[in-house]
């Protein structure tokens, strides 16, 4: 005859094994969705419309060290800060392409895009493109140094960009490039003339 | 209940019953008078010269100080063994843990003996803690280092000199009695010593080779050259020949030979300088010496005039060194399990020696696996008054080593007498760049390939004294080369190589800098 305490402890193991082996699998279901979700390379927005344009796009070059500028036919909207996004989004999918010259995580994208004047651009990164950066002083160095130029060069009047982290003020882009503060857009650009000697 | 008497001040030892004080006599005062200046002029004669321990093997050649406690000459065994595998430490109480590769030990302050692997070892004096280092007389090290290496070390205790394994250059001497005589030294790997000169000497210093003589002293039956002797103390090597007149040292064969000969009458002996060769970092030149280039060509080394003293700097210079990251902040994952935040801690203490071989004074900013926020790497570095500021860093990506200064952001409002603080590097950027190509050019010298940039790093951006930061990339054998101590020290040499070819500059801008 089996004790009744140990049939009681017996039964209870039984159940909270099947509490646990219920709660594992809800877990996994949650894990694979978020991995759904971060492999997910769709872009956010939907593609943009209307006349394409001639813009440069400054390039990163992990092998050469710096940016080299490149021509592209994009379209472009109307509205300022539309076309600003739509600029960064172009210079991303560079990026993401395999083989890129400087590979930035498939996942990350550009939020938006706020132009404050009198001449300050604040762009906002998903988590992604800051989570999944390789972490060096010259490959986050680089990255900045490409969203500046590029949006810069092509959206006129802006001499200071600010970089966020969904809507937040991140220290370091990867552990490295400070992003507390506003890039000037002139140092920026001398670092380029730097780089090109 | 007992009561107990307070006395303020050291309380006596027990068992030793308090006297009355007798009154201070004029006498007395004269005699404390006294050994109050014995003690200054001992403080000063210590202060002179500082200790040095050299230790050669086949992985790297380093120097480290020694400290004096209690008649006995102790060292930091984190940085004996740090160059030479991977360690990681920490103290427990009055524990003191330690892995090096796979061995395990635990030292324990106030104790003559350690456990190494489960088994007792005897460290001749009491181990203790200074600022989480874990110090051992150095009369441990033979003892205590083929346990950790598995390697015998053969330790010239006197003259503070460690051989690790198989580690020694050997010499051999050939007087070529033909007029004018020849000394030829064959060096059984490449040397490349500090010469000096006086009056019928050639000094050559060795303080990176680990140059083993077959003897203390060769006679030469030549009315000329007459001897060659060689000595070893506070961690170099010194080979002296003496001659009847004025000699003149070549190299060849790619510096495995130095030919001293007696310079022929009429030849003018001119000091000439040449500049450093690549990996060397020994020594300055002094009077009418020269630092020589062991290259395939012959360099001539004149001597024979009377030699001046050397320089005697006014101050020392303080370089702030700081490994980046740490604690908590691992920084970048360079490999599955190297975290960059353990290379920039070695490559920091490799520097700390190259500079001091250089003249500087060094305060590393962590010593250990510490967090420090980058407002806490800002504010001490500031409170210092250093000449320089060196971060170092390193990445999994690219090759050799880059060099950053600040890449300044929009500047704040100065408020009042204080400057900006995203901006208070901008006074001294100018020099921040021209220490930053002196490196450059220094690591290209060392066969490093090496570039500079600006980059928005923190904190250069908000440092008041000259500031840069070195990113360590891969070598020719890729990342395997990161933790490399002979990569890391090559770089280090080039570093500071480069920051003492800017001595200058980096004084002239110090208020209240500088260690006297």
């Amino acid at each position: 005859m089996i004790p009744r305490h140990l049939m009681l402890a017996v039964a209870a193991l039984l159940v909270l094994v099947l509490a646990m082996g219920i709660y594992l699998g809800q877990m996994r279901r949650r894990a694979m969705e978020a991995q759904r979700f971060s492999d997910d390379a769709r872009p956010v927005a939907p593609p943009a419309s209307g006349p394409t344009e001639t813009v440069t796009l400054y390039v990163a070059d992990d092998a050469l060290g710096g940016l080299r500028p490149k021509s592209a036919q994009i379209p472009l909207p109307g509205g300022r800060q539309q076309r600003a996004e739509e600029l960064l989004r172009a210079l991303l999918r560079i990026y993401q392409q395999p083989g890129a010259p400087h590979p930035l995580a498939p996942s990350g994208d550009i939020r938006s895009i706020f132009l404050v004047d009198p001449g300050a651009a604040v762009i906002d990164l998903n988590g992604a493109f800051a989570d999944q950066h390789r972490s060096s002083i010259l490959g986050e160095q680089l990255t900045v140094n490409s969203l500046v130029q590029t949006l810069a060069a092509n959206v006129p009047g802006i001499n200071r960009v600010k970089i966020l982290v969904d809507g937040n003020t991140r220290e370091t882009l990867a552990g490295h490039a400070d992003l507390s503060e506003f890039f000037d857009v002139s140092n920026v650009g001398q670092t380029l003339t730097q780089s090109r000697q | 209940m007992k009561r107990r008497d307070r006395n303020i001040g050291a309380n006596p030892p027990s068992g030793l019953a308090l006297s009355p004080v007798p009154p201070v006599t004029n006498a007395a005062r004269r005699i404390l008078a006294a050994a109050f200046a014995v003690l200054i002029f001992l403080g000063a004669a210590n202060t002179s010269e500082e200790k040095h321990l050299s230790i050669y093997s086949s992985v790297a050649t380093y120097t480290l100080s020694v400290t004096d406690r209690a008649g006995r000459e102790y060292v930091g065994l984190l940085e004996v063994l740090e160059p030479l595998g991977r360690i990681s430490a920490r103290v427990d109480g009055p524990h003191w843990k330690m892995r090096f590769n796979t061995t395990d030990c635990d030292f324990v302050t106030g104790r003559t003996h350690a456990k190494v692997r489960g088994r007792d070892v005897d460290l001749g004096a009491p181990f203790f803690i200074e600022n989480s280092r874990g110090m051992v007389a150095l009369s441990s090290l033979s003892t205590l280092l083929p346990r950790f290496l598995g390697n015998p070390v053969n330790f010239h205790e006197s003259a503070r000199r460690l051989f690790i394994g198989n580690a020694a250059t050997q010499v051999s001497t050939q007087l070529d009695s033909s007029n004018p005589p020849r000394l030829v030294l064959n060096f059984s790997a490449p040397v490349n010593p500090t010469i000096s000169t006086e009056p019928g000497k050639l000094r050559m210093v060795f303080t990176r080779e680990p140059l083993v003589p077959p003897s203390s002293a060769t006679s030469f039956d030549n009315s000329t050259i007459t001897q060659a002797s060689f000595s070893e103390s506070n961690g170099v090597a010194d080979l002296t020949v003496t001659a009847s007149v004025p000699l003149m040292a070549t190299f060849s064969n790619n510096g495995r030979t130095i030919t001293v000969a007696a310079i022929a009458s009429g030849t003018p002996a001119t000091a000439t300088q040449t500049a450093p060769e690549t990996g060397s970092g020994v020594g300055t030149t002094t009077g009418t010496t020269t630092r020589t280039t062991p290259s395939g060509t012959e360099t001539p080394v004149p001597s024979g005039t009377p030699s001046s003293p050397p320089p005697v700097p006014v101050h020392r210079l303080l370089a702030i060194v700081d490994p980046a990251h740490g604690g908590s902040e691992r920084g970048a994952a360079l490999t599955d399990s190297l975290a960059e935040k353990s290379v920039t801690l070695g490559f920091a203490r490799l520097l700390r020696h190259e500079l001091e071989r250089q003249g500087f004074a060094v305060l590393l900013l962590r010593e250990g696996d510490d967090t420090l926020t980058l407002d806490q790497r800002a504010g001490s570095t500031n409170a210092a008054h250093g000449a320089i500021y060196i971060c170092l860093h390193a990445a999994s990506e690219g090759s050799g080593a880059r060099v950053y200064t600040a890449l300044l952001p929009v500047a704040g409002q100065d408020r009042g007498p204080f400057h900006a603080w995203n901006v208070a590097q901008a006074g001294a950027l100018p020099v921040s760049q021209s220490a930053s190509a002196a490196i450059v050019g220094e690591m290209q010298k060392h066969q490093l390939s090496a570039r500079g940039y600006s980059a928005s790093l923190r904190p250069l951006n908000n440092l008041l004294m000259p500031a840069l930061a070195v990113e360590l990339a891969p070598g020719p054998n890729g990342v395997a080369d990161l933790p490399s101590a002979n990569y890391q020290q090559k770089a280090a040499a080039a570093i500071a190589d480069g920051i003492a070819s800017m001595r200058d500059r980096l004084g002239a801008g110090i208020v209240g800098g500088g260690q006297p």
